[in-house]
């Protein structure tokens, strides 16, 4: 039996357009969606209880607005959903905190979160809860094998590394050969009904304060050609002009 | 000041040379690094003595760093890593490292740093289709995006001081499995050239891997191209659901440039994109963009560079 633990975050949707009010990002207009590489992390938590037997909670950090993703997870099938209550800007320490203080008090055994979430790209969570909370933890998994212990496959240089992870742990989930399940109709029902545990906890005060968003930098525009013939003279610019090659 | 820390970043057991780039992101944010080189081997930091512009090098010596294990590094690391601002690469195990060591120093880290400017710090957020500028009041651990700052020069002389350590390794690999082909992997490669659905079949590919082969460079792929056929494994996947890749040189060939494959490879330094379609959006990204078919524009392209490359 494992007390598993799941991370997902409400991200915009991969498709929507970024847009700035004044030097910040506004999303107001943006549909949200659970961050992609978390319903792998979702799917890897299901198989690991059904495996070991077990529950899986759902944890997000966000507003109330957020409880759609718990809901989402909830009709894929896990058992709890726990948001804890912060609609403000977190730097990575204090995510990790709040993130690391509600695991322990939950008792999880193993955390599974996303590679990266869609929004920040940053990749720090799974490592930074794991440190926070002494636990080992691999990132970029594309492999999970379940038992006393896990064995994942991640990348490594030249290839891939099979490596045995001792429990407590925490998972960061890349993609990987997996298919993940959707929710049926008695999941979603279950969902509507599901009651958000909703927690709040101190964070401790940032130290990273956003300045500003702005636009990526534009691109000049490129040189175009029409033919395939073109190819040699891009192939001489690559060299005497871009200096890449 | 604040004081700077560059975690050299390791690759095949040798310093590799982005660490440099690294020592003009610590200067950017106001001081000469102490270089800090993880190895099993003290004479790996040798190839940090040549750096200039870094206070000084230290050789941080453990059994740990044989294999990688985050909790292992961040441990031995913390051991000999002054306070200060701590910087590393922004590839896929460092992000890692960074994020657990700051963790373990109750600090914050930034990622994919790809400008430093007045102390603030800019990273590409919602996959590169906005921006995010940050200030930090305090130390922190920062991750910078290769081949965006320019190389710290090669002709000091630092004096290499060696300092043993040791951590708590949480993991234990029980097999290396080399990748089926022996090919650069996307994440590692300077050059990439992928392909998408536009290829029309798998073995189209091979006409990809002989360029890759005349530039040293790595085969990419849309999602498509993986979803569609078994022989084109997710390892080479681009994009929002693939890998993130930041190269000098990236050439799409039969990818129309969805904003998921964009958004694996727009920071890339030059693109080329060669497509059918004049309308297709990889276009709008390209520096150079050739209306044509693959069929049309491979050959010439493959002999050209064979040439130049002879
Ligand atoms: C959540 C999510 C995540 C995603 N993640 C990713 C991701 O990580 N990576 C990714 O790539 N996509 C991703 N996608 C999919 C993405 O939206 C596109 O569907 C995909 O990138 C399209 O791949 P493509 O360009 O190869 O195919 P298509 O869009 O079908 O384009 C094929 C192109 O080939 C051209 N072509 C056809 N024949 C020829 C020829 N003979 N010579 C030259 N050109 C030719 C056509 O003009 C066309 O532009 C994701 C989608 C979602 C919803
Ligand atoms: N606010 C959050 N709430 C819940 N999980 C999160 C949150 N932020 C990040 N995570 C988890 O950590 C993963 C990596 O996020 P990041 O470190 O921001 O790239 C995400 O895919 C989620 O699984």
């Amino acid at each position: 039996m494992a007390n598993i633990i799941v991370l997902v975050k409400q991200v915009p949707d991969t498709n929507a357009r970024i847009v700035l009010s004044g030097d910040r990002v506004d999303l107001s207009a943006v549909k949200k969606v659970m961050s992609p590489y978390d319903e792998f992390a979702v799917e890897n938590a299901l198989q690991h209880r059904e495996a070991s037997g077990g529950e899986v909670t759902a944890i997000t950090v966000g507003g109330s607005g957020a409880d759609k993703v718990l809901k989402d997870a909830k009709a894929i099938g896990v058992d709890h959903i726990v948001r804890i209550d912060c609609d403000t800007h977190l730097d990575s320490n204090a995510l990790q905190t709040i993130l690391a203080s509600v695991i322990s008090t939950l008792g999880g055994e193993v955390v599974y979160c996303g590679k990266s979430a869609a929004d920040t790209g940053a990749g720090s969570t799974g490592p930074g809860v794991a440190e926070r909370l002494g636990w080992a933890s691999v990132s970029n998994t594309t492999s999970v094998t379940f038992g006393d212990q896990l064995s994942v496959v991640t990348p490594s240089s030249g290839g891939n590394a099979r490596v045995n992870v001792p429990l407590p742990a925490v998972i960061s989930c890349d993609k990987g050969n997996i298919k993940v399940r959707k929710p049926n109709v008695k999941g979603i029902m279950q969902a509507k009904k599901a009651q958000v545990d909703v927690r709040s906890v101190d964070a401790p005060a940032s130290t990273v304060s956003v300045v500003a968003h702005s636009m990526p930098p534009a691109k000049p525009a490129g040189k175009s050609y029409q033919g395939g013939a073109a190819a040699a003279e891009v192939a001489q610019l690559l060299r005497d002009e871009a200096n890449v090659i | 000041m604040t004081e700077t820390i560059v975690i050299a970043e390791i690759v095949k057991g040798a310093v590799h040379p982005t660490t440099a780039e690294l020592i003009t992101a610590a200067h950017a944010l106001g001081s000469q690094p102490v270089v800090v080189v993880p190895c099993a081997d003290a004479s790996v930091a040798d190839g940090a003595a040549q750096f200039s512009g870094a206070a000084r090098v230290l050789a941080a010596k453990s059994d740990v760093f044989s294999n990688y294990d985050a909790a292992g590094w961040a441990s031995a690391l913390d051991a000999v890593a002054p306070a200060g601002v701590i910087i590393t690469s922004a590839s896929p195990q460092s992000k890692d490292l960074a994020a657990r060591l700051a963790a373990r120093r109750g600090i914050s880290v930034v990622q994919d740093v790809v400008q430093i400017e007045g102390g603030n710090l800019t990273s590409p957020i919602y996959s590169g289709k906005a921006m995010q500028t940050v200030s930090l009041s305090g130390n922190a651990v920062v991750t910078v995006r290769p081949n965006i700052f320019a190389p710290a020069g090669n002709d000091g002389s630092n004096d290499v001081s060696v300092v043993d350590t040791t951590g708590n390794i949480a993991t234990a690999v029980q097999e290396f499995m080399a990748r089926a082909s022996t090919r650069i992997d996307v994440a590692e490669a300077n050059i990439i050239i992928s392909g998408g659905r536009g290829m029309g079949t798998p073995a189209n590919f091979t006409h990809l891997e002989a360029i890759a082969d005349t530039l040293g460079a790595a085969v990419g792929a849309s999602r498509a191209a993986v979803d569609t056929w078994d022989e084109i494994p997710h390892s080479m996947q681009v994009g929002q659901t693939g890998k993130t890749v930041n190269p000098n040189l990236y050439i799409a060939v039969g990818i129309s440039g969805a904003i998921q494959h964009l958004a694996g490879m727009r920071s890339s330094k030059y693109i080329v994109a060669i497509n059918k379609d004049a309308d297709a959006p990889i276009f709008q990204h390209a520096d150079y963009g050739i209306v044509a078919t693959w069929e049309e524009a491979l050959p010439i392209l493959q002999s050209t560079l064979s040439a130049m490359m002879a």
